[in-house]
């Protein structure tokens, strides 16, 4: 008896949840393929914890058809969905032990009290808490809470886990950690995993794909690679890894990349399929270079800056920049000559890092 | 979903065919025969009796059989089970309201149809099955639908919460003001209703001009307004001390706020007799020292208000303790810090932070006194108020149902209009001062005037109530107080006296009767109310419905309505088919739990606020259904306000008089009723040892259930404090 793997994959067709007049999830399709872990990921209010209560089954959908494994379960209450859901607050059962707690799933469904607890051992063995079974939640740290908590979930080998901001009462180092053991299970036991969180960091770090929520729609979806280099809109430029939005002019297409026009400066991006005109480009703030001192020496591969503010942070230097086409937030990782507050410089363009989006 | 619909539905069938319909057969009209199957079954009386009318309620058991049996219209199983049992409940009630004993139960059915031939009784078994069933049909209909998040138990809780309040206390209440428009002859019209409300001697105000007693209305809401006062004062005196000095009985002071749940009402007012009466001990020694003749001065305004006070006060006073414990430390320290005095910092933060509070403590103390029943009963004497006019309405050589009904609409019209107020204004005008952040400082001591009034105030008051508590502990032994104050066992023995009889053990007092009845009914309804009132505080915390503000009102609604005017309508309401209870023990059951739910909901919805909703999600994600949820989840971490409910419920049906003197019956006598009746016949001795009696019952039921309760929470939860799930989300 070993706890396996039953992942299903995840459809929503149309799905749209209102209340009232306001739709907290208007009209969202996706498809997240079975044994893959994808985030939702978007500001707070934008529909994405939604989306994982409607797969739970703890919010019912307005309208559309959800289907797991194939079947629909849109109209499927909490209790007949085999999905199971690790809580932000964990939600661990405070009147039961730790073995209890994890056990409880089987229990309610009919497993026999000793097979129940013996799964449950299993569980906690799995998320490295053998031996904790008699404690009780609050005698454990808030990293062990949250390991039981995925214990119990995974003692169902539900079809779906979910995970809802798990790692939000954590602290910094921890959270990295739990981040990676989550993965690690996830990939081990091929589970579909559907994780909602508002990091851009963690949801890079975490998933196969990842849907960018905004607004109660989709802004974007794709690979965390995708998003980050190619990214559709303005807001998931912004949201994932943060850019400086200039406005710029396409003026030509061809093998793969697009030129644009910035003042006096042509750029190379991806093309993304955007036709000529306006455009709006996303440069990541690592993407531009300062060097210092001299101005206007003709080559138009730079524009001239005036340094604002320049914050040493060890690793790298943060600057911030004043130039024609407005402010610029730059992260360079030259500390050994940094360029002080005040000082005139030319910034320059890496190729990589910039897009074009729609303006 | 279909095999608990199925169960359902198979009820229905039961309740219909094979049950009896009506409730005894003493109910049987005299004209049917004899009812020839071996139940009497809706099915057989409607086929054999004539009474066609039943049959239509097969109507919809027939459908909702084909839905369920037929694999082929099971897809549209859910929309005909929710219409057809809302038919066939529609159909029940219509046939049981519209046909009464003698036929046509309202003039102009018989005039569309005919005279009907024969009659019919009150709901019985069978029919009260049927009806659930089809409610729970509809609610699993509804919730099939897809409503409720499609939770079958969600519905039909909602369904049966819904409809016994309809039927329990709303449909009474309707009885009421129908019945205060009764013409006499069965009719309904405004003009009787009309002339029965402005009764002069209901609003009349000849007390101001000339030497008559005022309306019965002017004498309720004066006595109401000053009992307010008196109450809200002392309330806040005691608060003041109990919290802002360093008295040291503190403990003391809170065994006052015990006081008025363990003791029936009217207590205080024997109390008061054996001090204050003809005999009573203050009384003879003025009367020996100072001359001063004695009088009956104690009956009447006077003596209702001390009682109203000395009862109400401690009811203030725990509304008083949350209302100055909430006021933040770090305010007043803020006020100190700015350079105000002690006693302008009372003056500027300290009292206007109190007001609403205080406020809500007078509109608390003034619905209670006039719902007041007892104490107006026993010492009114000339003095009369609404409460105990309505009792003479009805039980006294008047026997007018229709006054006293019109009676209960003021009342009910003053009672919720407070309740109103309560709500609406002043629960929008509270500060909550206290956060979740700790607010940590010391309270700053109260200006020392304020500090010297409050002391001057609540501890003579304190000793005075104490006094009282052990005048009736002390007066149930003596042989007849004031006249002959020798020691003796007599009354005591009259009451609870055991005998060895040929056949054994005989409970030859004449108090077990009704003590045996009362512990009884108590412990038969405590559980019920517990049970209905969790429900609801589930319903009212954990689910999100349309219409949920509108349940709430609803059920809190009860709490408003004076036990006076439940009573009243309950005997209105349920004499007469189609619910005909008067007499059973059933009636006063429901009655103490319509009663004591809205208690039992706010002890549930207090506790449920906080446990995290997400851990009833959570079980519901990991399989566990509604039912399951709340069995091992949310029952287990609610352990402490169901055993308040059931504290309260059980002591509260105990000590409870104003609802239930209508309702008991020489076979079902509560211990109240039959101390009130000792009283009127002037037995006192008798009366006060029942009391006392029942005083050290309850204590000692109180005592045991907090200390076996107690231990077992910490026994288990030492660690657990549900306050550890309560993280921002």
């Amino acid at each position: 008896m070993s706890i396996a793997s039953k992942a299903a994959g995840v459809e929503f067709r149309n799905v749209s949840r209102r209340y009232g007049n306001t739709a907290a999830v208007d009209d969202v399709s996706f498809t997240i393929e079975a044994g893959t872990l994808v985030t939702l990921l978007g500001p707070s209010g934008c529909g994405k914890t939604t989306t994982l209560r409607m797969i739970a089954g703890l919010e019912m959908a307005s309208g559309g058809t959800i289907l797991i494994g194939g079947k629909d379960v849109t109209r499927l209450p909490a209790t007949d969905r085999n999905v199971t859901m690790v809580f932000q607050s964990y939600a661990l059962f405070p009147h039961m032990t730790v073995a209890d707690n994890v056990a409880y799933g089987l229990v309610v469904s009919g497993v026999r009290k000793r097979d129940a607890a013996a799964r449950a051992a299993e569980g906690l063995e799995l998320v490295g808490l053998g031996g904790y079974g008699q404690r009780l939640p609050s005698e454990l740290s808030g990293g062990q809470q949250q390991r039981v908590a995925v214990a119990r979930a995974l003692v169902l080998e539900p079809e779906v886990l979910l995970f809802d901001e798990p790692l939000s009462n954590l602290d910094a180092k921890l959270r990295r950690k739990m981040r990676d053991d989550i993965r690690e299970l996830q990939q081990k036991l091929g589970l579909t995993s559907v994780y909602v969180t508002h990091d851009q960091e963690e949801a890079l770090a975490v998933s196969d794909r990842i849907i960018v929520m905004n607004k109660s729609v989709i802004a974007q979806t794709g690979t965390p690679d995708e998003l980050y280099r190619r990214p559709k809109n303005r807001f998931v430029a912004d949201f994932i890894g943060g850019a400086n939005l200039l406005d710029g002019e396409l003026v030509a297409r061809g093998g793969g990349t697009a030129t644009v026009a910035l003042g006096r400066l042509t750029l190379s991006v991806p093309d993304t399929g955007l036709p000529a005109g306006e455009v709006l480009l996303a440069i990541r703030p690592n993407a531009i270079r300062l060097r210092p001192g001299t101005v206007g020496d003709g080559s138009g591969d730079g524009i001239p800056v005036t340094v604002r503010k320049a914050t040493y942070l060890g690793s790298h230097m943060e600057y911030g920049l004043v130039s024609e086409f407005g402010d610029l937030f730059v992260v360079d990782p030259n500390v050994a000559n940094p360029v002080p507050a005040g000082a005139a410089a030319l910034a320059t363009f890496t190729g990589d890092g910039i897009a074009a989006v729609a303006r | 979903m279909r095999p608990r619909s199925a169960v359902w539905l198979a009820l229905g069938w039961v309740g219909f065919a094979l049950l009896p319909w009506f409730a005894g057969s003493g109910t049987q009209p005299a004209l049917a025969p004899p009812s020839p199957g071996p139940a009497g079954s809706a099915l057989i009386d409607g086929l054999t009796n004539g009474r066609w009318w039943l049959l239509p309620v097969a109507l919809p058991l027939l459908l909702a059989l084909a839905v369920t049996a037929l694999p082929g219209l099971r897809a549209r199983q859910p929309a005909v089970l929710l219409a057809g049992g809302a038919f066939g409940l529609a159909w029940v009630a219509a046939q049981g309201f519209a046909i009464g004993l003698d036929g046509w139960a309202w003039g102009w059915l018989a005039a569309l149809f005919g005279p009907l031939p024969l009659g019919q009784g009150g709901y019985g078994a069978g029919a009260a099955l049927t009806a659930l069933s089809f409610l729970f049909l509809m609610t699993n209909g509804f919730a099939g639908l897809g409503f409720m998040k499609g939770d079958r138990f969600t519905a039909g809780a909602i369904g049966l919460v819904l409809a016994a309040i309809a039927a329990f206390v709303f449909l009474p209440v309707g009885y009421v003001l129908s019945g205060a428009g009764d013409t006499g002859t069965g009719g309904f019209s405004a003009a009787a209703l009309w002339t029965r409300l402005a009764a002069p001697d209901i609003w009349r105000l000849s007390c101001l001009t000339e030497a008559k007693s005022c309306g019965v209305v002017w004498n309720s809401v004066f006595l109401a307004v000053m009992t307010g006062i008196a109450t809200t004062l002392l309330g806040l005196a005691f608060a003041l001390v109990a919290v802002r000095t360093g008295f040291r009985a503190k403990k003391l002071l809170r065994v006052l706020t015990v006081l008025p749940i363990i003791t029936p009402p009217f207590v205080i007012s024997l109390a008061v007799i054996l001090l204050f009466g003809r005999n009573g001990t203050v009384t003879l020694g003025l009367a020996e020292w100072f001359g001063i003749p004695v009088s009956r001065w104690i009956y009447g305004l006077p003596g209702v208000l001390l009682t109203q006070t000395l009862a109400f006060t401690p009811i203030s006073f725990l509304v008083m303790i949350g209302v100055v414990q909430g006021i933040g430390p770090s305010l007043e320290e803020a006020a100190q810090t700015l350079r105000a005095s002690r006693w302008v910092t009372f003056r500027t933060v300290t009292w206007p932070l109190m007001r609403p509070g205080v406020a809500n403590a007078f509109l608390i103390s003034f619905i209670e006194s006039l719902a007041d029943f007892g104490n107006p009963l026993i010492l009114g004497g000339n003095f009369e108020v609404l409460s105990t006019k309505i009792y003479f309405a009805v039980v006294g050589a008047q026997n007018d149902p229709g006054r006293a009904a019109a009676l209960g609409i003021i009342l009910l019209c003053l009672c919720l209009g407070a309740f109103w107020v309560q709500r609406q204004w002043l629960g929008k005008k509270s500060y909550a001062t206290v956060g979740g952040k700790g607010d940590n400082g010391i309270p700053s001591q109260l200006p020392r005037g304020v500090k010297i009034a409050a002391y001057a105030t609540a501890l003579p008051w304190a000793a005075f109530t104490f006094v009282l508590y052990g005048l009736i502990l002390f007066g149930g032994f003596t042989e007849n107080w004031g006249r002959n104050n020798s020691l003796t066992l007599r009354h005591y023995l009259a009451a609870f006296d055991l005998s060895w009889g040929p056949s054994g053990l005989i409970w030859s007092g004449r108090a077990w009767g009704s003590l045996f009845t009362t512990i009884e009914v108590a412990a038969l309804s405590a559980p019920l109310t517990a049970a209905v009132g969790l429900l609801t505080a589930y319903l009212l915390v954990r689910q999100r419905f349309a219409g949920r503000g509108a349940f709430e009102f609803l059920t809190m609604l009860s709490f408003a309505i004076p036990g006076t005017v439940i009573g009243i309508s309950y005997i209105l309401a349920f004499n007469q088919p189609p619910i005909e209870l008067t007499g059973t023990i059933t009636i006063l059951i429901i009655c103490f739990v319509f009663r004591n739910m809205p208690v039992s909901i706010r002890a549930g919805v207090a506790a449920m606020s906080q446990i995290d909703r997400s851990l009833d999600e959570c079980s519901l994600t990991l399989g566990a259904g509604s039912v399951q949820t709340i069995r091992r989840v949310i029952l287990p971490l609610l352990r402490p306000a169901i055993v308040a409910s059931l504290v309260y419920s059980f002591v509260r049906a105990i000590t409870s008089i104003s609802a239930v003197i209508f309702l008991v019956s020489p076979k079902y006598e509560l211990a109240t009723a039959y101390i009130v009746g000792r009283v009127e016949q002037g037995d006192f001795g008798l009366a006060i040892a029942y009391s006392s009696a029942l005083i050290v019952l309850m204590s000692v039921v109180i005592a045991l259930i907090q200390f076996a309760v107690g231990e077992r929470r910490i026994g288990r939860r030492t660690a657990t404090p549900v306050t550890l799930q309560e993280k921002p989300v």
